[in-house]
């Protein structure tokens, strides 16, 4: 997850510049006056790719006149929270993550999505599980034939800390799967990229991470994805199973990234910023920004993405519940 | 390969793109000298240009400005202690007391050379070897990056020899133990955050490092005003501050460190999980020993073998870590990070394959290292004279200017106050450890390796089920903790073989 995030640094800087600029080609209309971005992360994280990013198409494209970016870090995101909270500033939208779910159930900070107003959910990926090009274990099955014999034998690593995204969807799999979730052996890694060199040189049998970037060293033949975390099969690889498929019931799991506004905000100017986004799609500056940094379109908007968060924390609170991190 | 060398250059020296390098050398140089601002944030800044070029003049920009960021950041480690990247740490260990005896120039232009010789010969090697050693930068575990910190932290006796043994072993644990503080990376469990949640992401390298160094340093600078005689003596200094005449002599001192520094730093960078920091701390370890008891006595007082071995290793291991990058597409640090998105952006996807299906980029990445090199020598040695002219600048606006200068760095890179406050209680901890002459670098060298370390011997445990068999079992792991061992032990026993030795040979009645 951690590679994904320095790549999406990309374009971190890139959009203060174009912040400046005057709308070059106005290829949707103007739906606001201006957009303040708030990001929970230092300059140069993936939240800060992910919102600066957005603001460039945005601006671009002419839905927005102007945006502006503020940094606030600390508390693992909590600072901003508790910002926009107290601010309650009608022109903000703070960018977070599948994290903030998470965080907020190992109480790292106090509040949760539900003290905010969720705009949308914008770009995500899904999750995989990722073995090496001479893994004994061929396919899901075998893996968790292995895994039943003896989860000491499976070192499962991933590129978050324990109990974090990667561990939580190893675990996931595992359980949907009909094995026990908790003697999972989870390695942590502190990058994805890492987490991936720890798979090439043997330390780990298995690796969760970002679909995305498993992707392109599966199609050179130095990894296999077992399966993927979606629904249905992900067009880029038709010849990958879906967890589910393979053995893992049910199994479903999207990293999001996306916007949240202040607490009671009107109705309008939530439908307003939900517009914004979703004619965001549409323009050529979103495109530009999107295929830079390797992203996928996920569009999540107002109250299906409240209902998907509802969710998301209520499985991840299960499992975290059950794995004895809560 | 030579029809790959002659691609390369085909692409690489067109007009617009050697225009390219320049430009890219030239604000890369002034971005890296910013504290905060390392060849991460200024390749970044790079990106939404480089993509609106054509591939291969895209990343010849971003080439530049990489090697351009080194070199600045290497600036501000020798002109005011202020390292903004861990990488040139250690060459602040040198470079500065060089630059404070007013060789300011000489320092830089040692640190140019120095930075040139590496980064050309390390990309000579990615060129030959670059396919075979991509298995090696493979056969390294979590055990053997645990070993490979522990002969890192030796290099910590390169700082106790030249004083008190105990002051500096004292500040490499406390080094150690900061390191701690923050989320731990394999439980997720916040440790000594004391219920602050600013301090649950860790204390910040750039923060401890701008207090400890540069901020402290102008503290003393204001709280001990030079004497009427020391400050006739800095004018007479400054007047040299431009000079960058290295003599015959310095230059003979040089070469075989240049030499070995590649070598290693190149090694170590080709790892995805060591790096340009482990590298240069690595290569001054190793050069100290290698000078003997009285060129070593030099190091940290403005050593020129001092200065040259972590500026050559740690531009050699950046050139090294375009391995992993290239022929396995993993990223072993921040910056190939950011590579690989733009080279991602391009269409190009690095791996095995790359070599093969396009070789073109391949080649060109590779050519555009040594003319970003060359280029960067080039543009800077005329430069140096006036850059060196910063210490000129009255102590009364040169340490205002310093204060703002770290403190804005910081600030910059968190947006958070709370950085700001710690940053001057660490500050004032280090002014106060200071006048007890309790030295700042192990506790910076013990901060740095202490989170890797620590993450590495965890990870190891974890996966060998808690059992410390590895440490004799892995032969890899072995060896490094036996080279480990003996930089400790042997210099220590040295002392004790030449009083014997001494004895024997005299072997006089008064002898006790």
């Amino acid at each position: 997850m951690k590679f994904l995030k320095a790549a999406l640094c990309a374009a971190v800087f890139s959009v203060s510049a174009a912040s400046l600029d005057v709308p070059a080609q106005a290829d949707g209309h103007k739906v606001l006056d201006q957009v303040k971005f708030l990001i929970p992360g230092g300059a140069g994280g993936g939240w800060d790719g992910t919102a600066r990013g957005t603001g460039e198409a945005l601006t671009k494209s002419g839905l927005v006149s102007a945006a502006s970016y503020e940094n606030m870090s600390g508390g693992g995101g909590g600072k901003a929270i508790a910002h926009l909270i107290e601010t309650k500033d009608q022109d903000t939208l703070m960018v977070n993550s599948t994290p903030i779910v998470i965080r907020s159930l190992q109480k790292v900070f106090p509040q949760s999505f539900r003290d905010l107003t969720p705009i949308a959910g914008t770009i995500g990926d899904f999750g995989a599980i990722v073995v090496g090009k001479n893994s004994p274990h061929a396919t899901f099955g075998d893996l968790l034939a292995a895994y039943k014999a003896d989860p000491k034998n499976v070192a499962i690593g991933g590129g978050s800390v324990a109990g974090g995204m990667d561990h939580l969807i190893a675990s996931m799999v595992m359980k949907n799967a009909g094995a026990n979730p908790t003697s999972v052996k989870y390695i942590p890694y502190d990058a994805g990229g890492k987490a991936m060199a720890g798979l090439l040189s043997g330390e780990i049998k298995a690796l969760t991470t970002g679909f995305g970037e498993a992707l392109e060293l599966s199609r050179q033949g130095e990894v296999k994805i077992l399966c993927v975390t979606s629904n249905e099969r992900v067009a880029a690889s038709k010849d990958t199973p879906t967890c589910a498929e393979a053995g893992s019931n049910g199994t479903y799991f999207v990293n999001w990234r996306g916007f949240f506004a202040a607490p009671g905000l009107p109705d309008d100017k939530k439908a307003k910023f939900v517009e914004a986004l979703k004619e965001m799609y549409e323009t050529s500056a979103w495109s530009t920004v999107r295929d830079r940094n390797g992203w996928v379109e996920i569009f999540n908007p107002d109250d299906k993405f409240m209902s998907f968060l509802e969710n998301q924390e209520k499985e991840v609170a299960a499992l975290m519940k059950e794995l004895g991190f809560l | 390969m030579l029809d790959g060398i002659l691609i390369g250059l085909g692409t690489a020296l067109t007009p617009m793109n050697l225009i390219f390098v320049m430009i890219g050398c030239f604000v890369g140089t002034f971005i890296g000298m910013l504290p905060g601002l390392g060849p991460m944030s200024a390749i970044a800044l790079m990106i939404p240009i480089a993509a609106t070029l054509e591939p291969s003049a895209g990343i010849i920009l971003m080439a530049a400005v990489y090697y351009g960021a080194i070199f600045g950041g290497s600036t501000s480690s020798i002109l005011i202690n202020a390292p903004g990247v861990a990488s040139t740490v250690a060459t602040s260990f040198d470079g500065f007391p060089m630059a404070k005896q007013g060789k300011a120039g000489k320092a830089l232009a040692i640190a140019a050379y120095s930075s040139f010789s590496g980064g050309v010969i390390a990309a000579i090697f990615l060129l030959v070897a670059a396919p075979f050693l991509a298995s090696v930068s493979l056969a390294f575990q979590s055990t053997d990056y645990f070993a490979l910190m522990v002969l890192g932290l030796t290099a910590v006796a390169a700082f106790a020899s030249k004083g008190d043994v105990l002051k500096a072993l004292l500040m490499t644990v406390i080094g150690l133990m900061l390191s701690t503080v923050g989320t731990d990376q394999t439980q997720g469990v916040p440790r000594f955050t004391l219920g602050i949640l600013d301090l649950t992401d860790g204390i910040s390298f750039l923060l401890l490092v701008m207090a400890t160094f540069a901020l402290s340093e102008a503290l003393i600078a204001i709280l001990k005003p030079n004497d009427d005689a020391k400050r006739q003596q800095e004018k007479e200094a400054s007047s040299q501050l431009g000079s960058m005449a290295v003599s015959k002599e310095e230059v003979k001192e040089m070469v075989p460190v240049i030499g070995r520094s590649s070598v290693l730093g190149f090694l170590i960078g080709v790892l995805p999980g060591a790096g340009a920091t482990i590298a240069s701390f690595l290569a001054y370890g190793t050069e100290q020993r290698m000078a003997g008891p009285k060129k070593g006595k030099l190091f940290g007082k403005g050593s020129v073998r001092g200065l040259s071995a972590p500026e050559t290793a740690n531009n050699a291991a950046a050139t090294g870590s375009f391995v992993p990058l290239l022929t396995l597409g993993i990223p072993g640090s921040g910056t190939t990070a950011i590579m690989l998105g733009a080279l991602i952006g391009y269409g190009i996807q690095p791996g095995p394959r790359l070599y093969i299906d396009q070789p073109e980029v391949f080649w060109s990445v590779i050519v555009s290292m040594w003319i970003g090199n060359i280029i960067l020598l080039v543009l800077n040695l005329p430069l140096i004279p006036y850059i060196a002219k910063v210490l000129a600048i009255p102590s009364r606006f040169l340490l205002p200017f310093i204060l703002f200068f770290s403190l804005i760095g910081v600030y910059f890179v968190s947006f958070n106050t709370f950085d700001i406050q710690l940053m001057v209680l660490f500050g004032a901890v280090a002014l106060l450890l200071r006048f007890l002459d309790f030295p700042m670098a192990p506790m910076i060298l013990g901060f740095i390796l202490g989170g890797m370390m620590e993450e590495n011997l965890r990870r190891a445990l974890l996966i060998n089920n808690d059992s410390w068999s590895f440490l004799w079992e892995r032969p890899l792991t072995l060896s490094i903790l036996v080279i480990a061992g003996l930089c400790l032990v042997v210099p220590m026993l040295s002392p004790l073989f030449a009083k014997m030795r001494k004895a024997k040979q005299s072997e006089t009645p008064t002898g006790d």
